[in-house]
């Protein structure tokens, strides 16, 4: 129930604040997803989408370095043993 | 997809793998809290990637499982009102109330749609302002906010013909409950990460020191659901508690402040009933005493009688007391095509989720071969 996929805003559809929505992409899927949630995210930016609403802004920065961070961890462990 | 299949490397899982195995030294019994980290730790097989030592228990986060059938039986007789549309997400479609569910309901006549998101079913009220449509409002914390917003909506352009049948859930007080309960054998949680995108973590934290127990805020690829695991049995091992946050590319500590305004602007918490584990304080949300039109219970006129008891042992799979292959029902009387209880439908149920990724290959998701 509480899946949730991430994907890329490609334009704001509408900006009104309490019903802010833009079209966002799925791998190639596009949908129109209610933006309220996510209220400093544009285009170019990454949610996660659930039930149809950003619930939240992936934090690209954090992701990229803790991919990194666990990779190097791994690698230094697998070379321990 | 970005942000999703890198955390499927299978070199990333095998290296976590390794370094579990290398990290236990004693039996753990984790609890993983949320339905679709079950789903994803059978689909992908991750328990089958550690030591022996290391017991992972199913908990309650699965919304279908623990609605009561109560709020199953009142959804039914909404459908069946004149006038009424029922709208409600896939998932609710096949949950058995006393007398039949939502899809018998609606092939006997009754008005009942799937939708995809609560902003849908708003959608359709506007649309068809002759008609009362009710949003089944079935969810843990990631879910209520929309639910929420289409309330404020509503109220903004002040629709007359939208209202809400509740049954939100909170997961902190079920934690809670669980940890109390003196058969508990649960010594950490890995806690769902898309519920703490929007509620953050600090609930988490007296929970953690009061019942001295690593809390590990986890997500939901392979990847994810191992490095939580190590994390979670590192501090095991350590003799540690506290709460720690492996999903920070999604949640942060204060989670979502828009979403969880409009969830403030909107409910209250309040006692709400649990198929498995009881009522629990404090434990759902209600509508704010000005927004109770919006509650879709005012258009029963025949309210269901209680329900006859069901001899589903869904508590006991629910809080982990129960493996679901343990139970006399289940791949007999109980299987997928035929369900007793919540836990066997959705598919992010304890039950449904052993049942068709735990059998031997050969029978793997057929329910013929077990049952023929």
């Amino acid at each position: 129930m509480c899946l949730a996929v991430p994907g890329e805003i490609i334009t704001l559809l509408n900006s009104e604040p309490t019903a802010r929505t833009g079209l966002v992409n799925f791998a190639g899927v596009k949908k129109e997803i209610n933006l309220s949630f996510v209220p400093s995210a544009g285009p170019g930016d990454f949610v996660l989408v659930h039930a149809g609403f950003a619930i939240q802004q992936v934090d690209t920065e954090t992701a990229k370095r803790s991919h990194a961070l666990l990779r190097e961890a791994l690698q230094i462990d697998a070379i321990s043993e | 997809m970005q942000y999703l299949s890198e955390y499927r490397d299978p070199e990333i899982i095998r290296a976590l793998s390794r370094k579990i195995a290398a990290t236990v030294t004693k039996p753990h019994t984790i609890m993983e809290i949320c339905g679709g980290q079950t789903h994803n730790i059978m689909k992908y097989g991750i328990h089958r990637l550690l030591p022996e030592e290391v017991r992972l228990v199913h908990g309650p986060g699965c919304p279908v499982c623990v609605t009561p059938i109560s709020k199953i039986d009142e959804a039914l007789a909404l459908a069946q009102e004149p006038g009424v549309t029922l709208c409600t997400f896939g998932d609710m479609m096949r949950v058995p109330g006393s007398q039949g569910d939502l899809q018998n309901c609606r092939a006997a006549g009754g008005r009942v749609r799937m939708v995809y998101s609560p902003a849908d079913a708003l959608q359709l009220a506007l649309q068809h302002p002759d008609e009362e449509v009710v949003f089944f409002a079935v969810g843990f914390e990631t879910t209520a906010p929309s639910v929420a917003w289409t309330i404020q909506e509503a109220a903004r352009k002040k629709v007359r013909n939208y209202s809400v049948l509740l049954a939100h859930v909170l997961v902190p007080p079920a934690m809670e409950a669980i940890l109390q309960d003196p058969q508990n054998q649960i010594r950490g949680f890995l806690a769902a990460g898309h519920v703490c995108t929007i509620t953050g973590y600090q609930a988490y934290h007296p929970i953690a020191a009061r019942h001295r127990i690593p809390i590990v805020v986890t997500g939901f690829e392979p990847v994810d659901l191992l490095q939580g695991l190590l994390i979670c049995l590192e501090k095991l091992e350590a003799g540690e508690a506290g709460v720690v946050n492996q999903y920070a590319r999604m949640v942060t500590g204060e989670g979502n402040p828009a979403a969880r305004s409009c969830l403030a602007a909107t409910f209250t918490e309040g006692t709400m009933t649990w198929r498995g584990l009881g009522e629990l304080p404090a434990s759902g949300y209600h509508l704010r005493p000005e927004l109770e039109r919006f509650d879709a219970r005012r258009l029963l006129t025949r309210p269901p009688a209680p329900p006859p008891p069901n001899p589903c042992p869904a508590g006991d799979i629910l809080t982990g007391k129960l493996r679901p292959d343990r139970c006399p029902f289940f791949g007999k009387s109980c299987h997928p095509g035929h369900p007793l209880g919540a836990p066997m439908v959705s598919t992010e149920g304890a039950c449904a989720a052993w049942y068709r990724y735990q059998n031997p290959p050969s029978l793997n998701g057929s329910a013929h071969a077990i049952h023929p």
